[in-house]
């Protein structure tokens, strides 16, 4: 429904008036009162955009045009930022921030989803376009639970020991998923080939079981393992960002699609992984929905990035 | 068409309404494309359910000269069911994005529908007579034994009740790996295109297994995308001429007899933007929801999210007409995208004599705009004003400080009452609203 007043719309306040006038004093302070409204605006719709293009529907595809959309938008407020010199210091100010929060868990929520996503935009991209490549999408939450369920069955004791929290039984299987797809991506081609592979993945998913069943396996195969590699994980607090991965990130250019660099970023920084965020939920009790939420969709990326693997 | 007075002035009255009244609204119930048939006797409405309904005019009849034909249900069918891509873990909805009916061509009627990947061409064909009198079989269809006839009898067509079927004739399917957004048949009557976010195909109506890609803009590097087809259209005389729209407020116009591919457009529609009201919503407010070829086929008309623009396709650097719709949504802009209503795609049709255009808005009211006069309405549909041959009263929304008596401020506005599709007849002033889960007909004033 329409808000009703309570929130600061963008251009309303850039037409509100310069005060007074009579003093130039009073004058240029209204002018910097101005501009450091329209710089929290600014910020508030950078913010809201990228939650935008995280949360995308899970069941369906997401709407390309509107993820396209609001990817320019994000780009358009980040080339603006950039100019004027703000995209700098807030990136720097998130990083301490960052390094300051690794010590205090209840602080992930709210940082969590944004920081990550300023981390790695501090090369000028945005790891959040996944509904913006497209025809591969996000994957679907509850399908995935259903194939972690079946899959679950048969690895039994191993899953349950390792991750005794529900939520967790399909996060490690998830991120495992991404060394075993990798390679078989690297042979993989490009989009030329799109409409073919559509049309024999349609058959194919339309007639047999036997593809399904196959996939499920090839997780199951790779859960294992990641299972005891994510429980390392959480033992292990995540590294100080990388120099090496900002000098990878800097000369991308707005290249927010690049899978190669995200999945890079996700594996050797994993800052606030989605483990960080299981660990502050399994010791701090019942947690915000937002927290939850953020945890989904973190690893709904991986899973999607995944997807999109398979996809391409 | 747009007058507002009393006296000569032309005015729109509430014919009928279909649908339930419940408040609570089924998702599945919810109209999603409205379209009158060449001969303006059918209208069809496709559902998020995947369901079409057509419906028929009656015959005018002498016994009650002020009710023009109206129109009932003539026949529902599932066109679409929802599907599951097993790759990709996603569900592909069986919502009805688009109908375009086919030139009559026999007794039946064909229309083509869509959902975001599959097209279906259905024939529509009703019987109202049967056979009685066989030779070789009884009644109840036994075959009679042949040694047992002795004499020959011609048999006779009998009024039976009138039953109509629906049949999928073609399925036109795995061409989109992308969501359709637009179909629309060309004017030889063979051959229809259908665009999805990237690409556009070329389909003949007899030939499934295969279609032409006529347009690609998906880039080689998909990091690059910045922009997206938004819709397409043929033209209305000129079979080997389209044009599809963008999410960047662009209109390209192809001929398919310059190449196979039509990445090279022959004209490009833009208007250049005005500095002054550059913001961050700038490009997602230009982006065009729908493109409609005026009947004549020398206009196009394109729908952004505040405006209507008419476009002569001999010029190419501005619209010549601009009709603004809601602009005092312009300073909602920034809430507007918090709820996504920015992204809501609106339609627009012309009367049949191209005078007039109409689009929808929100709180369930829509607009038309005559060309000739520059007039402007604004009307609602609404239970409220659905008393037969109520004359619909003109909708004001203050955009000021001080609101009149009988006007709406923006605030109050319901934004989850939007009026994205609506038709007009081809031939009648009589239009087709779609309010959520309700279609309303209006029809001109008898006077």
């Amino acid at each position: 429904m329409f808000p009703k007043g309570t929130k600061r719309k963008f251009s309303d306040s850039r037409e509100e008036p310069v005060a007074g006038g009579e003093d130039v004093n009073q004058s240029s302070l209204a002018a910097v009162r101005m501009l450091s409204s329209y710089s929290l605006q600014r910020q508030s719709l950078l913010d809201m955009s990228l939650i935008k293009l995280q949360l995308c529907h899970m069941l369906v595809e997401p709407n390309l045009c509107r993820s396209v959309l609001i990817a320019n938008t994000v780009r358009q407020i980040q080339e603006e930022m950039t100019q004027d010199g703000t995209w700098q210091i807030m990136t720097q100010a998130l990083s301490a921030a960052n390094a300051a929060a690794q010590c205090s868990a209840d602080r992930l929520v709210a940082t969590e989803v944004l920081c990550r996503q300023t981390e790695a935009a501090q090369g000028e991209q945005v790891p959040k376009p996944f509904p913006v490549v497209g025809s591969e999408g996000c994957p679907a939450e509850e399908v995935l639970e259903e194939e972690e369920e079946a899959a679950a069955a048969e690895v039994g004791m191993t899953m349950s020991t390792v991750s005794p929290q529900a939520p967790t039984s399909y996060l490690p299987g998830t991120f495992g998923m991404d060394p075993c797809w990798e390679e078989e991506e690297t042979g993989e081609d490009d989009d030329d080939d799109d409409e073919e592979e559509e049309e024999d993945s349609e058959e194919c998913g339309s007639g047999s079981e036997g593809e399904e069943r196959e996939r499920d396996s090839l997780v199951e195969d790779t859960r294992t393992a990641e299972q005891v590699f994510g429980t390392f994980e959480i033992k292990n607090p995540a590294p100080s960002p990388d120099p090496a991965l900002e000098e990878l990130f800097s000369d991308v250019d707005a290249s927010y699609y690049d899978l190669d660099t995200v999945l890079t970023g996700m594996q050797s920084v994993p800052k606030m992984g989605p483990y960080d965020l299981l660990e502050s939920l399994s010791s701090h009790g019942p947690s915000p929905l937002s927290s939850s939420t953020s945890c989904r969709s973190d690893l709904n990326e991986l899973d999607h990035i995944m997807e999109i693997i398979v996809g391409s | 068409f747009v007058g507002v007075g009393g006296g000569n002035d032309f005015q729109w009255c509430f014919s009928q309404v279909k649908g339930a009244i419940d408040e609570d609204v089924a998702e599945a119930d919810i109209i999603s494309t409205v379209e009158f048939n060449y001969s303006g006797e059918l209208l069809a409405t496709g559902d998020k359910g995947g369901r079409v309904v057509i419906f028929q005019r009656e015959q005018e009849s002498k016994n009650r000269p002020h009710s023009r034909g109206e129109y009932n249900v003539y026949s529902t069918f599932q066109s679409h069911e929802p599907e599951f891509d097993y790759l990709k873990s996603l569900e592909i909805e069986e919502k009805i994005n688009k109908i375009r009916w086919l030139p009559q061509q026999n007794a039946a009627h064909s229309l083509l529908s869509t959902n975001d990947k599959t097209i279906k061409l259905w024939k529509i064909s009703q019987r109202d007579k049967r056979a009685e009198g066989y030779n070789l079989k009884d009644e109840d269809g036994r075959l009679r034994d042949p040694f047992r006839i002795t004499s020959l009898r011609v048999p006779v067509l009998l009024p039976m009740d009138r039953m109509v079927e629906a049949s999928p004739r073609r399925i036109f399917a795995n061409a989109h790996t992308y969501h359709i957004n637009s179909i629309s048949v060309n004017s030889d009557h063979e051959t229809y295109l259908s665009a999805d976010d990237l690409r556009v195909n070329l389909w003949h109506l007899e030939i499934t297994d295969r279609s032409f890609n006529i347009v690609d803009i998906k880039p080689a590097n998909m990091e690059e995308l910045t922009e997206v087809i938004t819709a397409a259209e043929c033209h209305p005389h000129q079979c080997n001429v389209f044009v599809y729209s963008s999410s960047k407020g662009t209109i390209r116009l192809c001929d398919m007899r310059a190449a196979a591919l039509c990445d090279r457009q022959s004209k490009f529609f833009e208007e250049p933007e005005d500095p002054s009201s550059r913001s961050f919503f700038s490009e997602i407010i230009s982006s065009i929801s729908d493109v409609k070829f005026s009947h004549s086929g020398r206009y196009m008309m394109t729908r952004d999210y505040l405006s209507v623009k008419v476009w002569d396709l001999n010029m190419e650097n501005r619209p010549v007409e601009t009709y603004q719709v809601h602009e005092y949504l312009r300073s909602k802009l920034c809430s507007l995208y918090e709820n996504d209503c920015i992204f809501d795609k609106f339609e627009c049709c012309w009367n049949g004599a191209d005078s007039a255009i109409m689009t929808g808005s929100y709180n369930n009211f829509f607009r038309m705009f005559d060309r000739n006069t520059r007039r402007d309405v604004t009307l609602e549909a609404s239970r409220e004003n659905s008393k037969p041959r109520a004359i619909l009263k003109a909708r004001k929304v203050s955009t000021g400080g001080k609101r009149k008596k009988d006007e709406i401020s923006v605030d109050s506005l319901d934004f989850n009452k939007k009026i994205l599709h609506t038709a007009w007849h081809p031939k009648e002033n009589v239009i087709a609203v779609a309010a959520t889960n309700n279609l309303y007909i209006f029809q001109d004033k008898i006077n």
